[in-house]
Order: structure tokens, then C-alpha cells, then sequence
């Protein structure tokens, strides 16, 4: 809005002729070092594998094949659904959205009561829920490891409160996948439904209120609808990285615990050194990220337009 | 004003919150406290010492940690300086550039390191930077590490930048000032807040990534985040709480300053605005 704005005021602008010098570096930079990279990618996926990492400049379609079908120990058998990877797929998905239903349960209510604060208090609440924001992940991640490990704390508070009589096995478990999850990306959530409620006009519950509308049906009805735009930007911020999640099921989950991205990992760092293939499977990923994103596009486009 | 706070707040909203902030933060205090254990096992408390800070600094892998720190801060450093040149003259031409065909395309280019998830951009880049055959080590990371630091500086800086009004530059062009006198006088000063901001996340998420450096790193080469992934592979050792904790405070002390940064920002642009009214 405010840049339309000032498009149309600036007509004398003074960096208007030397937009293009300006915003050159940043093209070329992000195009050679990633978009170029992406391109590559796909080409790489369509190649041939060399045995220790990299590849041999030959077209195959082998590292897709190796994710749909399972041709045999010397691949001369008839060809049946590998399932495998797609079980790795449907449950990286299954858990990124379990991970973001959990996120907007919690995250909603505390953006909410954030935003509803008067505003020296709310400078407070919003650097508490910040400051886990920024710290290292990989330390995060860890901490959660410390805590819920067998003979950790979380289990000898639960045994000294007589809660439980033996120790908890969380680690090395979906659960523990899921719960790392979701403590990852919980201030991805609360930030942005934050900044829609913050804007939210609170006449529009009054009036509701007026037509005697019940305090859960003004939440329902009034307030879901318009922060609408703050939740769904929320929810693509915890789903998609959740979605490629490495450290997560790395240090909390087990060798049964795989997502993708452990899955992609294992292609170029680990023993697997198949480079096609973890080429491929990353494309895959990235495939089902932007239509994830195509979609949301859509549907603000829809709303905006209706 | 009772019936007005009647519909604006919600029972159980106030124990979420605090719900929401116990588990963010139970798991990192719980690792604080344990980083001050006397006894070698992480398991039994043995009394408040400071033997493994001492540990992380003069002990056995002191000199694996160090280095690594200090890759850590000088490419954190540098990435965080170009990608926020890179990014103020990025939002000066996408903000005071006016309409131009492929607007949308450049918007959707400097987001696109945050749009892609960051194991696809480690990936990528490494299958990049083998192709080409550039030797991974230091430049590879430093690389790496400019490209996804753009866009986190972009935004605030450009953010920064829509609300400023044209007229200081109008202002200064009806003066005679040149282009480059206009930002050096009068847009950058006004772009400060915003440029700190973009500089200081750039930093952070710079020194914070694992994921495309541990991809990109080749051997001998670590960072702290690597280093620290290498050693709690073995273990959770009460050394590497230690180095947790301060690199936890590191990170809580960049965000204090960002977000006082970030809040004269606001007083100033308010108290503009104010004037404007008036």
C-alpha cells in the first residue's frame, strides 16, 4: 500500500533511473548461487550415479525409478511399488502437519492474549515468545534431547512425583520426532497470527456482541475469519520446514524414525552416497513445497479479488 | 469498558501462554542449570562450579572449539556486511524504483532463500559448487552463507524504507543534493533502524545455520554449530552444555539489542508521524 504510494508521489525519483544497477547484485548473486544451483539440481536428478558420490553425465531414469519401484536385489526382477520412500514421504507429511495443528492449538491463544495486552506489557510477552526464536536450533534441539532422555530430567521429575514408576521411553520415538517438532517451530506460529491480531479491529467483536453473539461464536465467526490471512502464513511457516526437517528426527528420532530430509541427507553425507537420487528426492520435496505455496498464492488472490 | 474486555478476552487464553512459554523455554533453563554441575556425570547434581567453562576454554577440545568460534564469527561477519549492502541497494531499487515489468519475478527471487526448504538449498548449492569444481572449505560456507542471509536483511530494511516518505528526498532534490548526497544525508540516516535490524538478523542466522553448512563445509573446515553436531554425536557431554549456554546468551543478547534497535526505530517514526499530524 504505502509503496504504491510512494511510487506514484516519487515521480521525480532520484534512484528510479539507476534501478536497475541497484537491484543487479541481488539477481545475480541469488541466480548464480541458487537458482542456477535448483536448475542443476534437476538435471543431476535425471543423471546416472557414481558409486562414491557425484555423478556420471549420462541421462537415467533410474534415480526415480528407485523411489516408485523395487526391481530386486540386481534389478532384473518384474517391477513392484517400492513403498519405502513414499512411507517416508507420507509420514514426513503426516508429522509436519500434526506438528502445525499442534503449533496453532497452542500458538493461537498466546498470540491472541499477546495481542490483547496493553502495549508496554506487550513488548514483554512478545520478546519472551522472540528470544527462543533466534536461538540455535541445533541447540534447542539437543536441550530437548537432554531433557526427555531415559534417565533424564523430564523422567526423574515424573518418577519423584510418583507420576510414573518406571522411566518414560520418549527418546528415539515418533512421539519424540513430533514433539521436537513442534517445540522447533511453535514461535513461527505465534509471531505472524500475532501481527494479523494486532491489526484486528475489536468494534467488530463489540458489534457481534451487540447482536448477541456468544464469546466463542464471535471467535468462530468474527475473528477467525478476518486474522484468517496471519493463521495460514503461520501454519506454511511451521509446515515447510517441518516438511524438510533434518535435526529433529536426526538427534530425537532413531534409525526408524526417518523424514525426508534424513532420507536426502543420507544420499550425500551418509552411506547411501547416491547423488541422483538424493537429487531427485529433493526435487520432489521442493515440487510439493510450491504447490503448497501456488495454492496459498491462489486463494489470497481469490480473497483479495471476492 | 467492562463489557469492551468482556468480549475481548477468552478464559484458558492466559494459561496457554504460559503453557506455550514453560515449553520453550523449560528444556534451554534446564540446560543452563546442568552446564553449572560439578560432577562429570550429567545425570547427578553435584554442587554449582564453573569446571566446564573452564573446560570449553582451556580444556582438551578448547582448540577445536576455538577455531571454530572463530570461523564462526568472521564469516558471520562478512556474510552479514555484503548481504546487507547487497540488500540495502535491493530495497532501494525494489522500494524507489517505481512499476517495472518483472517487479513480482525480482520480489519472488530475493525471497527465494527463504521460500526454499534449507536442505534443498544445501543440496543444491553443493551440487553447485562440485560441479564447478570450487575446493569446499571456508569460501564455499562464506558463499553459501551470503545468499540466504539476503532476503532475512531485504525485508526489515525494506519494510524500513515504505515508510519513509518521498518527500525528504524531494526535499533534497529541489536542493540540488545529487543521488548520491540524498542517501548519504538523508536516506540512509533515515533507513539506519531498519538497516541495523537487517544486519543484525543476517548475523545471527548466519552464525546459527547448521543445515547448508554441515552440506558445504568439506573436512577440517567447522563452525561451532558443526562442531557442537560432531560432539553430541558421542554424547551430551556437560562441556558442550557449557559452550550451549553462552552461545544461547550470545544469540539472547543480539535479540535484546535488534529489538531496542528496532523500538527507537519505532519511537522515531512515530513521533514523525505525529509531527506530520500536528
Amino acid at each position: 500500500m504505502t509503496g504504491a504510494g510512494n511510487d506514484r508521489l516519487n515521480r521525480s525519483g532520484a534512484f528510479r533511473s539507476v534501478r536497475t544497477a541497484l537491484l543487479l547484485p541481488s539477481w545475480l548473486v541469488i541466480g548464480v548461487f541458487l537458482l542456477v544451483p535448483v536448475f542443476l539440481m534437476l538435471v543431476f536428478s535425471f543423471l546416472t550415479k557414481e558409486f562414491r558420490g557425484g555423478v556420471i553425465w549420462e541421462f537415467s531414469l533410474a534415480a526415480y525409478d528407485q523411489f516408485i519401484f523395487d526391481r530386486g536385489l540386481f534389478g532384473d526382477e518384474p517391477p513392484t511399488i517400492e513403498w519405502t520412500y513414499i512411507t517416508i514421504f507420507c509420514r514426513s507429511i503426516l508429522q509436519a502437519a500434526v506438528a502445525t495443528v499442534l503449533c496453532l492449538i497452542l500458538g493461537f491463544p498466546t498470540a491472541y492474549f499477546i495481542a490483547t495486552r496493553d502495549s508496554r506489557h506487550r513488548m514483554v510477552w512478545l520478546f519472551l515468545v522472540t528470544v527462543p526464536y533466534w536461538v540455535n536450533l541445533l541447540i534447542r534441539t539437543v536441550s530437548m534431547k537432554f531433557l526427555i532422555r531415559d534417565n533424564g530430567p523430564l523422567n526423574e521429575l515424573l518418577l519423584a512425583l510418583g507420576a510414573i514408576s518406571q522411566p518414560l521411553t520418549l527418546i528415539n520415538t515418533d512421539f519424540a520426532v513430533q514433539l521436537g517438532l513442534f517445540y522447533s517451530y511453535l514461535p513461527f506460529m505465534v509471531l505472524p497470527v500475532y501481527a494479523s491480531v494486532e491489526r484486528y479491529d475489536f468494534s467488530l467483536s463489540e458489534a457481534a456482541a451487540d447482536l448477541y453473539a456468544g464469546r466463542w461464536t464471535i471467535l468462530r465467526r468474527v475473528v477467525f475469519p478476518v486474522v484468517r490471512p496471519g493463521i495460514v502464513a503461520g501454519c506454511i511457516l511451521v509446515f515447510i520446514p517441518s516438511l524438510g526437517a533434518f535435526l529433529a528426527p536426526d538427534l530425537l528420532g532413531g534409525a526408524k524414525n526417518f523424514m525426508i530430509g534424513s532420507l536426502i541427507e543420507e544420499q550425500f553425507k551418509g552411506n547411501a552416497g547416491n547423488w541422483p537420487f538424493g537429487a531427485a528426492v529433493a526435487m520432489i520435496l521442493l515440487s510439493m513445497v510450491l504447490i503448497a505455496l501456488m495454492i496459498h498464492a491462489r486463494q489470497q488472490s481469490r480473497t483479495e479479488v471476492g | 469498558m467492562a463489557r469492551n474486555s468482556a468480549v475481548r478476552h477468552y478464559p484458558g487464553f492466559l494459561s496457554a501462554t504460559l503453557a506455550c512459554l514453560f515449553i520453550l523455554y523449560a528444556p534451554l533453563v534446564v540446560v543452563m542449570g546442568y552446564s553449572f554441575n560439578a560432577s562429570q556425570s550429567i545425570t547427578v547434581w553435584g554442587g554449582f562450579s564453573l569446571r566446564w567453562y573452564h573446560e570449553v576454554f582451556v580444556g582438551t577440545e578448547s582448540a577445536k572449539f576455538k577455531s571454530a568460534a572463530w570461523n564462526s564469527v568472521t564469516i558471520a561477519t562478512a556474510a552479514a556486511i555484503l548481504s546487507t549492502s547487497i540488500a540495502t541497494a535491493a530495497a532501494l531499487g525494489m522500494v524507489r524504483g517505481g512499476w517495472f515489468r518483472g517487479k513480482a519475478l525480482s520480489f519472488a527471487l530475493l525471497t527465494m532463500p527463504i521460500m526454499v526448504p534449507e536442505i534443498v538449498t544445501a543440496v543444491a548449492t553443493l551440487i553447485f559448487f562440485s560441479a564447478i569444481g570450487l575446493v569446499l572449505g571456508y569460501g564455499s560456507i562464506l558463499i553459501a552463507h551470503v545468499v540466504f542471509c539476503i532476503p532475512f536483511a531485504f525485508l526489515p530494511i525494506a519494510a524500513r524504507l515504505q515508510g519513509i516518505e518521498p518527500h525528504y528526498e524531494e526535499a533534497a532534490q529541489d536542493l540540488y543534493a545529487d543521488r548520491g548526497q540524498i542517501f548519504r544525508h538523508v536516506l540512509l540516516p533515515l533507513m539506519m533502524p531498519g538497516v541495523l535490524a537487517g544486519f543484525l538478523l543476517a548475523f545471527i542466522i548466519s552464525l546459527d545455520d547448521f543445515i547448508i553448512t554441515n552440506f558445504i563445509k568439506g573436512s577440517g573446515v567447522e563452525t561451532l554449530p558443526t562442531a557442537i553436531f560432531g560432539a553430541v554425536k558421542q554424547g551430551i557431554k556437560p562441556n558442550i552444555m557449557a559452550l550451549s549456554t553462552l552461545l544461547l546468551l550470545v544469540s539472547s543478547l543480539f535479540v535484546s539489542v535488534s529489538y531496542m534497535v528496532g523500538s527507537l526505530g519505532n519511537r522515531g517514526g512515530r513521533s514523525r508521524s505525529g509531527k506530520r499530524g500536528s
